[in-house]
């Protein structure tokens, strides 16, 4: 799908030139060249602390990048606010859920659901997003009282209701049972169709569900990018990250 | 929508009847307090009510906003002062009581907008609040000598203002209100602000209040920006503790540079606290109970009274710190559920109902 003309647009939906996260003397991300199009899929993988958590937070606005320069279409978001990239369109689940732990499923999803938008167009994007998660069954309950697997669903939620045009998923699979993660794959397949979709995750039987194009960290850099298979069996990849596990 | 809701909901929409019920409460109190007490009685409940509003104003900017204010005393105290010098000058009070509600709105939203857009953190955001009310009560304490007037008003530093006009109808200068007049207006307007504030609560501005002070990132990263939320709320609650210093004005007709002091800050968390953070009508319970023991503890000589009520304040943090009033209604509810549940013993349960339905009151 990425190597078809046709889908390629003349501008990218994401692109980081040289985007450097330093903390003191850490570079946690090195001068990356990253470049996302419309409605693409794309898979970050990488070991533990190579900076995928870091680039995301780049991305969204919770941290400014060192040097470099994001653009999101024509408008430049390096140092953007976070909920001035959220109005643009950018949705992020994030590595450890980050919801409204005192308020109701329905609560979470109508406030992300609400802003800017008329109240039945609101009601009408909750019920919507609750169903297509499966959460209607839950929507009364405090989602601090939620097991884990299911506050990832509820942050999920936010996030699909927020109607963002790119979404970020970092390690949308971490905690959840077999079942579930089969489901979530089938989600970002399903979101995938008419959304452009980043998704960190280590888990690689999950990675060869939905990905098409992998880009491989390693130390704050980009150690490899292209089609899943070819990069899964680099040897380089190997030796960084996946080990014997992959063959 | 495929569960059937739970039984106890079935029957009853507990938010808006909560909500209904109160203000019932409110008016039978509102109208019937004149009839049940003498004017000394009124007068004293007056007072209370002054700080009830004051107690309302913490309880929304902390318990909603999440925004820990130590120095709320300083909205309080602006709010009187702006009444007093006002009404001194103008005569009529429908200015005044305005000016008491919009100078600390305005006050804090100078000083919101440097601490939220300053990214200053929480615990400073306390000291901030505190430091700028102890300012003021120096300030205001040094105000002493006919040079320190504006306009008619003479600021009189430590002593305060003597003789301050009481609240009249507007456009009727010459005739103040007499203490049941005082009493109506004090007991309507804090009727007034709690239905004003569970509008502003069930709103999109107030859920998403309360979703920044459960999860400031995640409300950022849906596209709402938190500073100018938590300045909006800041400056509410400054509006509604003006208006207590306003009622607190005209109930003992003076007010002085105590307004200001720690111990008013103090004294509106322990009626918080002892009320219940997180609910509107806790700190109003709180602020009433606490005064009521203060006035009964100093009319007894048997144990001092600040001790007495320093051992309240200890008891509340250890063994209630949740407060009365979410400690009341979970027992309500538990109650509730454990009664219907026996009467539909044939039908199953839905997963802890309790717990659903202190979510939705919990607004």
């Amino acid at each position: 799908m990425s190597v078809s003309p046709a889908a390629k647009p003349l501008r990218p939906l994401l692109e980081a030139k040289g985007a450097t996260m330093r903390f003191g003397g850490v570079t946690a991300v090195n001068a990356v060249d990253f470049v996302l199009g419309e409605v693409e899929l794309r898979c970050l993988i990488g070991p533990n602390g190579a900076g995928k958590s870091t680039f995301f937070k780049m991305l969204t606005g919770q941290l400014t990048a060192s040097a470099g320069r994001i653009h999101f279409r024509d408008t430049d978001i390096t140092a953007a606010h976070p909920h001035e990239i959220a109005r643009l369109g950018v949705g992020i689940k994030t590595q450890v859920p980050n919801v409204f732990n005192g308020l109701s499923v329905r609560e979470n999803v109508f406030v992300a659901a609400g802003r800017k938008k008329s109240l039945a167009r609101t009601r009408a994007i909750v019920e919507e997003t609750l169903t297509r998660l499966k959460l209607t069954e839950i929507a009364t309950r405090l989602v601090g009282q939620l097991a884990h697997g299911q506050r990832q669903w509820v942050e999920i939620a936010t996030v699909l209701a927020q109607e963002p045009e790119l979404i970020l998923l970092d390690e949308p699979a971490a905690g959840m049972t077999k079942e579930e993660v089969e489901r979530t794959a089938a989600l970002i397949r399903e979101i995938n169709r008419t959304h452009a979709v980043i998704v960190v995750e280590h888990d690689m039987p999950f990675i060869r569900m939905i990905a098409k194009t992998v880009t491989v960290f390693n130390q704050g850099r980009i150690l490899i990018e292209g089609d899943v298979d070819t990069v899964l069996s680099d040897a380089r990849v190997r030796d960084v990250y996946l080990g014997k596990q992959a063959a | 929508m495929t569960r059937p809701p739970s039984p106890l909901r079935a029957l009853v929409r507990p938010a808006a009847l909560s909500f209904l019920a109160m203000v019932a409460s409110g008016l039978v109190i509102l109208f019937g307090a004149p009839h049940l007490l003498d004017t000394f009685g009124l007068v004293q409940m007056t007072g209370f009510v002054a700080m009830a509003m004051f107690a309302l104003s913490q309880g929304f900017i902390w318990g909603y906003g999440g925004v820990m204010s130590f120095g709320q005393a300083a909205f309080l105290g602006l709010g009187g002062y702006a009444y007093a010098v006002a009404v001194l000058n103008l005569g009529d009070s429908t200015l005044p009581v305005l000016l008491a509600i919009v100078v600390p709105m305005l006050f804090a939203g100078l000083l919101g907008y440097f601490m939220f857009y300053g990214r200053i953190s929480d615990a400073y955001i306390g000291v901030i609040t505190l430091t700028v009310s102890v300012i003021l009560f120096q300030l205001v304490n040094t105000t002493s000598g006919s040079q320190y007037r504006i306009g008619e008003a003479e600021l009189g530093g430590f002593n305060g203002i003597p003789a301050i006009p009481a609240l009249n109808l507007p456009g009727d200068a010459g005739n103040p209100l007499d203490p049941e007049g005082i009493w109506y207006a004090a007991m309507g307007s804090l009727i007034l602000v709690y239905v004003v504030l569970r509008a502003i609560l069930a709103s999109r501005f107030g859920r998403v209040v309360v979703a920044i002070r459960e999860n400031e990132t995640r409300a950022q990263l849906i596209g709402y920006d938190p500073r100018l939320y938590k300045l909006l709320a800041f400056m509410i609650s400054a509006g509604i503790a003006g208006l207590g210093g306003c009622l607190f004005a005209n109930w003992g007709g003076f007010i002085s540079p105590t307004v200001f002091g720690l111990t008013m800050s103090a004294q509106v968390i322990i009626f918080v606290l002892v009320g219940g953070l997180g609910t509107l009508l806790g700190p109003i319970l709180g602020a009433v109970l606490i005064q009521w023991l203060t006035i009964e503890a100093g009319a007894q000589s048997l144990i001092d009274s600040n001790l007495g009520l320093g051992a309240i304040l200890v008891t509340f943090v250890l063994l209630i710190p949740q407060g009365l009033v979410p400690v009341a209604r979970n027992l309500f509810l538990r109650l509730g559920t454990a009664l219907i549940g026996r009467r539909m013993r044939a039908k199953p349960l839905g997963p802890a109902p309790g717990a659903a339905l202190a979510g939705e009151v919990r607004r």
